[in-house]
């Protein structure tokens, strides 16, 4: 194992030791680097003025890069390792002048008081580096982890309409990226994970599964580190020294996203981004709820693994995957096991996972040709927000009647977790408005939802009950508009 | 006469005079990262970082406040108590004294600062604050605007406004609505949080870089907190990473804090509040109770009206009572209300104490007004904009205010016109209609609403500006004036009006950061007076120093005043001479004539007299209307806008650029404030929605993509402000209410709009799909027959109205 993080900071290299392994990249970049251009916001990874781009090493396209934004906030130092990071500091011309995304943030008067633009300018650099983009839906998603108060957006919609895009196909612009490559590798040349002994706490950076469930029998009580999307707020927020963090992130054989035998199967370091296409051909709803679920910046750090292991009571992926059937796959040292998503959750804040045991990789089955599956996220706001309520149906219809159904939510209880009286309700039933209301009585005998700033026990109770409604007229009158965002599959 | 030669010649157009788009100084540092906020100035050797130590209940007595361990945690310099203030502990701006820097013995609301750490970093500071060992004795704990009122708790003296007999009118009334609005809080979610960084001078003085809309007031305060005089203190702001009222006077403490530790320790310290401390520990915009009575005649025209707000102050009266004031001043919004009585009471609870915020109690008068023009509407079976326009500002007999000032510029006719014109609204209500009625599920709403906002600070008093120019040897110049830049433009729109002045480009002026040390006795940048204020003042003082050049030129060249002409780069002599402006400076400057000036403005025509709540607190009014569609899932609760648009009218624009983008974002933001920015506080009065991941302002989504607007090309001012152009900061911001009538319009087609939505603020899916659950049950219960009891029932905030409304008659609270 190694002791020096090694990374380009834009195309200097550094190779940093003697670092408190729970430093910021934020802190990193303002207090050691004195780089001030990347601001905090929030420190909670929700605001995007930290906005910086990672680049990585396409291992699927020798000599390309991949890019992706995060919220340099809550990522710590020693995740950057192997990477390039690049800030609003980098992306001047060499003769000073702007970029073509900082420049059309002037022309269209996209800034005014300026703190959110270097995060801005970050994401639509982004924007850029994919050869531009004119989709004002994709243009939302690329933004929707950034928060300005002052434009109400609209310049800015017009500066990501209007910045162009890199020429990917550019001979400059592809020997500019394979250079970076072949630095990275170079760099990278021994291969070997990272450990890290400060006073501050030990970090470990295992490159492959077995060596990470050796670490993890050793220090039983060790912090999995994947995304730290939440992880990072233990330390921001809460003060909290992690001693020791096992990162998990660079693990390159829990990554995968593949499907076999029809089953979906993602490795507990995949990141939602990297998710997100298969778990939209399990299913549309599922695709657009993971779209949904926190910002770009958040997608491309957290993984669908630790949305799982970190136990929270909403989701967003838990009720969706519970729906579907979903199994996980629990390692500790050489011994797996296998259990349905839905077991995983105990209770609050408590899940069947050993010290020392680590989430390998989720099982997703592909719903049958039957079966058609909705899930329904409701929050406050459509973008980035935590949901109140979380409604996922996977129900499979025979001659007007539910042959099967399996219903899950998250926001209703301590847990994600199964409706199970209005599942008895419906199944066997027919399919229509009678079964509905008794459905719908059924829901409030399988929940005591509580009260809190998302939303009132009340109204967590009373949405549930119309998602089913929802459900229903969607699946009898496929006229009706039914969706203000997102678009209703036809099928599955 | 016009030289042709100063046509043709491209040299001699003016590059960023008034009226250009001139894009923002600040944007090419914006974009590269390189604008430089406080927290990105480069620290100086043994910079000390501060945290506040918060308090754990809502209301009580410090029993025990043991700060060892604190003090010797690792890093730690200094920890701050009350009894380390050495001068006068309290911040309050409006000198009521009930404002500590830090509480003697008792804590007023859930995380109030208790104490401050200095230590040699920021994260030892805040992990420090952890380890205080605080006990209390409880004492109750006023958490609520209803109970404020039953426990007579005021920060200050209601108030009353009043014209004619409101009573009788509302007696012989031919139609009375009556209910209760319930309007909520909102945080200013500035990007950049409370900062301020204070450096140790000489003498003990101190110097603070300070992220404030008003310099003036902190350094009066902080020298007050020093126990210094006023000249022992300077404070400089360059840039704000926003404001929106949140800076106006909540920047003190943080201030406060700074400077003492730098005084005690010589040491420069640094105070930045973490996003959760900054929501938690600094005052929002209020929260209201609207109770109301109105009268009205069968064409919808209000001939009385009584209305009652009780306004959540908070803990102290901060700028309390001038926010309730200003909403008593938009209760009428664009209307004529015949006789009214409106009554104000300021409350204090035991949570956060309530500030300016963007608009400053305006749009909370205004929404209330705007909701009941859509139910005498729905009362009558009448299109809310026709109720509208019956009851706008007309000519003499429906054109004097409540509190007696008459209207004399209202453009609002006009611009429905144009409007009406631009939106096809009839066409599309109507379509709307077709739609809800066979769309079970998504509805659609759509509404227009005027603006019209009064432009001045009600204290008379704060209506003055200052402003120093210097002009150097090579023609270039120094700007200086009392306003702050917090993202809205005004820095360039003051160097645009000097350009002008001066008849020199743009890139000649030297925008330089707000210093009390330059520019004396400021007032806030607030009250959207910014640019009409401290533009008129930085005129002036180019005026003094162009007039003295004309006297110079005048004299030297031997040529009459009145023949002496500035235009584009250079100062023609009559025809004797044609000078650049840089050789004319040069030559004045080997003359011996002073080229620095400083210029004042003081706002004329306004008075106003509080005791009688009668004047003319306004110079003028800004006027605009919105029209916003939207689409309301029912099963939900969920909505989104779907189109809007705007004309606004902001006279002859000093910068078309900078205008758009504040009507834009005023807009985004009130369209934030009324639909999923919701402040939720617990039982225990600890505020649970401090930070981006619980609090939403809008994303970028949330934007409609078919967003029209459109400044009011016939716009002009009547008074004479600068270049006759019309304040812009706060006004768009209340053109969103648009939104949620619009919203309300939907919700009022579940019922076949025979109930009022009664649709309190925010509209969150929560208290959408509460309204219509209740309206659907109305219409069931109507469909069994019992329609007047349905009615009666009322909603919400219509229920028990009747007896509600006895009491603002004689209000249970009492005056």
């Amino acid at each position: 194992m190694r002791s020096d993080i090694r990374f380009l900071l834009g195309n200097e290299e550094r190779r940093i030791e003697n670092i408190d392994p729970q430093t910021t990249v934020l802190n990193y970049l303002r207090l050691t680097e004195h780089k001030c251009g990347t601001k905090e916001g929030c420190a909670e990874g929700d605001c995007g003025a930290c906005t910086v781009v990672l680049g990585e090493v396409d291992e699927n396209a020798p000599g390309a890069m991949r890019y992706r934004t995060v919220n340099a906030c809550i990522q710590f130092v020693p995740t950057l390792d192997g990477k390039q990071l690049l800030t609003v500091e980098h992306l001047k011309g060499a003769d000073g002048s702007l970029h073509p995304v900082q420049q059309a943030m002037v022309d269209t008067h996209g800034s005014q008081c300026g703190f959110c633009t270097p995060g801005f300018v970050m994401s639509l650099y982004k924007i850029w580096l994919d050869g531009g983009e004119d989709d004002r839906d994709v243009i939302n998603d690329a933004l929707a982890g950034n928060l300005c108060r002052c434009t109400g957006y609209g310049p800015i919609i017009e500066a990501a309409r209007t910045s162009g895009g890199a020429a990917i196909d550019d001979a400059v612009e592809q020997s500019r990226r394979q250079d970076v490559a072949g630095r990275l590798k170079r760099l990278m040349a021994e291969g070997s994970g990272l450990e890290i002994d400060h006073p501050g706490g030990r970090y470990f950076a295992p490159r492959n599964s077995d060596e990470l469930a050796h670490i993890l029998v050793t220090h039983p009580d060790a912090v999995i580190l994947a995304g730290g999307t939440d992880v990072g707020l233990w330390v921001t927020k809460h003060l909290k020294r992690l001693d020791p963090i096992v990162y998990i992130g660079d693990v390159a054989d829990l990554k995968f996203v593949e499907w076999r035998d029809g089953d979906l199967h993602i490795g507990a370091g995949a990141t939602y981004s990297a998710a997100h296409e298969a778990l939209g051909e399990v299913a549309a709803d599922l695709g657009e709820l993971v779209r949904r679920i926190g910002s770009r910046q958040i997608r491309n750090a957290g993984t669908v693994g630790g949305n799982i292991a970190n136990g929270s009571p909403i989701g967003d992926t838990p009720p969706a995957l519970i729906a579907l059937g979903a199994r996980l796959v629990l390692r500790m040292g050489d011994v797996r096991r296998e259990i349905p998503l839905e077991d995983f959750f105990i209770t609050y804040g408590q899940q069947d996972r050993a010290k020392g045991e680590f989430v390998e990789k989720i099982i997703v089955p592909k719903p049958a040709g039957s079966s058609q599956f909705r899930a329904w996220k409701i929050s406050k706001r459509f973008d980035q927000d935590i949901t109140a309520v979380l409604g996922a149906f996977a129900i499979t219809l025979e001659k007007g009647a539910v042959r099967d159904i399996r219903i899950a939510f998250g926001g209703m209880a301590g847990t994600p977790m199964r409706a199970k009286k209005c599942e008895a309700a419906l199944i066997g039933q027919p399919w229509n408005e009678a079964t509905l209301n008794t459905a719908r009585l059924a829901l409030a005998e399988d929940f005591k939802p509580m009260t809190d700033m998302r939303a009132s026990g009340e109204y967590r109770m009373l949405v549930a009950q119309n998602l089913l409604s929802k459900l229903y007229i969607e699946t009898t009158q496929p006229d009706v508009t039914t969706r203000l965002v997102g678009k209703v599959a036809s099928n599955g | 006469m016009a030289d042709p030669c100063d046509i043709t010649m491209p040299e001699n157009i003016l590059k960023g005079g008034v009226g250009t788009a001139s894009k923002h100084d600040s944007g090419p540092k914006h974009v590269t990262g390189e604008a430089v906020y406080i927290d990105d100035i480069v620290e100086p050797y043994g910079t000390l970082h501060l945290a506040p130590g918060a308090a754990t209940i809502a209301h009580g007595r410090i029993t025990k406040l043991d700060l060892s361990k604190v003090r010797s945690a690792p890093g730690v310099v200094c920890v701050l108590t009350a009894d380390d203030i050495p001068g006068i502990n309290d911040i309050s701006p409006a000198h009521t004294h009930d404002e500590p820097v830090l509480p003697d013995g008792i804590v007023q609301f859930y995380g109030q600062p208790v104490f401050c750490v200095a230590a040699e970093t920021r994260e030892q500071a805040r992990a420090a604050t952890r380890l205080a060992e605080i006990e209390y004795e409880e004492l109750p704990a006023i958490l609520s605007i209803d109970d404020a009122l039953a426990q007579k708790s005021y920060v200050a003296e209601p108030h009353v406004m009043k014209r004619g007999d409101s009573a009788s009118a509302l007696a012989s009334a031919p139609h009375r609505h009556a209910a209760r609005m319930v309007i909520g809080g909102q945080d200013h979610f500035y990007l950049e949080g409370h900062i301020s960084f204070a450096i140790p001078q000489e003498d003990g003085d101190v110097f603070i870089h300070c992220s404030t809309q008003h310099p003036s007031e902190v350094q009066h305060n902080i020298a007050n907190v020093l126990g210094r005089p006023a000249n022992a203190v300077t404070v400089e702001v360059r840039r704000m990473g926003g404001g929106f009222g949140g800076k106006e006077t909540q920047s003190m403490q943080w201030a406060a804090l700074a400077s003492i530790v730098a005084v005690k320790t010589g040491r420069p310290a640094k105070m930045r509040l973490d996003r959760d401390d900054d929501m938690i520990m600094t005052g929002k915009r209020h929260d209201f109770i609207v109770d109301y009575d109105i009268g009205f005649d069968d064409a919808g025209r209000i001939c009385g009206a009584d209305i009652q707000y009780a306004t959540n102050c908070g803990f102290s009266a901060d700028l309390s009572s001038a926010i309730a004031d200003r909403a008593m001043f938009h209760t009428d919004n664009a209307y004529y209300l015949g006789d009214v009585e409106i009554r104000s009471y300021r409350c204090k609870t035991n949570l956060v104490s309530n500030t300016a915020f963007r608009g400053f109690g305006g749009p909370q008068g205004m929404v209330a007004i705007e909701r009941i023009m859509d139910e005498i509407a729905l009362a009558l079976g009448l299109d809310p904009l026709d109720v509208r326009i019956a009851n706008y500002y007309g000519d003499a007999g429906r054109n004097i205010t409540p509190y007696h000032m008459t209207v004399e510029d209202n453009v609002l006719p006009e611009l429905t016109r144009d409007l009406l014109a631009s939106t096809d609204y009839r066409a599309r209500r109507a379509e709307i209609d077709a739609f809800n009625a066979q769309s079970p599920v998504i509805k659609r709403g759509i509404a227009i609403t005027p603006v019209k906002f009064g432009i001045s600070f009600t204290t008379t008093f704060l209506n003055q500006a200052g402003a120093l120019v210097h002009v150097y040897q090579d023609g270039s110049v120094h700007l200086n004036h009392g306003g702050t830049e917090m993202g809205q433009g005004l820095f360039i729109k003051v160097a645009q009006v000097v350009a002008e002045e001066f008849q020199i480009d743009l890139d000649n002026i030297k925008i330089t950061a707000t210093n009390t040390g330059k520019v004396p006795n400021t007032s806030a940048t607030a009250a959207s007076s910014g640019a009409d204020m401290n533009g008129m003042a930085a005129r002036n003082a180019a005026r003094t120093i162009k007039e003295r050049l004309v006297a110079f030129a005048s004299n030297h060249y031997g040529v009459d005043e009145s023949l002496i002409r500035f235009v584009p780069g250079r100062v023609k002599v009559g025809d004797v001479a044609d000078v650049s402006f840089a050789e004319l400076v040069k030559m004045a400057y080997l003359g011996r004539v002073s080229l620095s000036a400083t210029g004042y403005y003081a706002t004329p025509k306004i008075h106003y007299d509080r005791a009688t709540a009668s004047g003319r607190p306004f110079y003028y009014f800004a006027y605009g209307m919105a029209c916003s569609e939207v689409m309301v899932d029912t099963l939900t609760g969920e909505n989104k806008v779907t189109r809007v648009d705007i004309l606004h009218d902001v006279g002859q624009s000093l910068n078309p650029a900078i205008d758009r983008g504040q009507v834009e974002g005023g807009f985004i933001q009130g369209m934030g404030w009324l639909t999923t920015e919701e402040l939720w506080w617990d039982d225990h009065g600890r505020i649970r929605t401090h930070a981006p991941s619980t609090y939403k302002i809008p994303a970028c989504s949330d934007r409609p993509d078919d967003f029209r607007l459109e400044l009011w090309s016939s716009g002009r001012n009547v008074e004479k402000t600068i270049h006759r152009s019309k304040a812009v900061g706060e006004p768009p911001l209340m053109l969103a209410i648009s939104v949620h009538r619009a919203i309300a319009h939907a919700v009022a087609s579940v019922a076949g709009h025979q109930f009022v939505p009664a649709l309190n603020t925010p509209a969150t899916p929560e208290a959408i799909l509460r309204a219509v659950t209740r309206l659907t049950e109305q219409a069931a219960a109507l469909a069994d027959g019992g329609a007047h009891d349905a009615k009666a029932a009322g909603a919400e905030g219509a229920a028990g109205a009747g007896t509600k409304m006895a009491g603002v008659g004689a209000p249970q609270t009492g005056v």
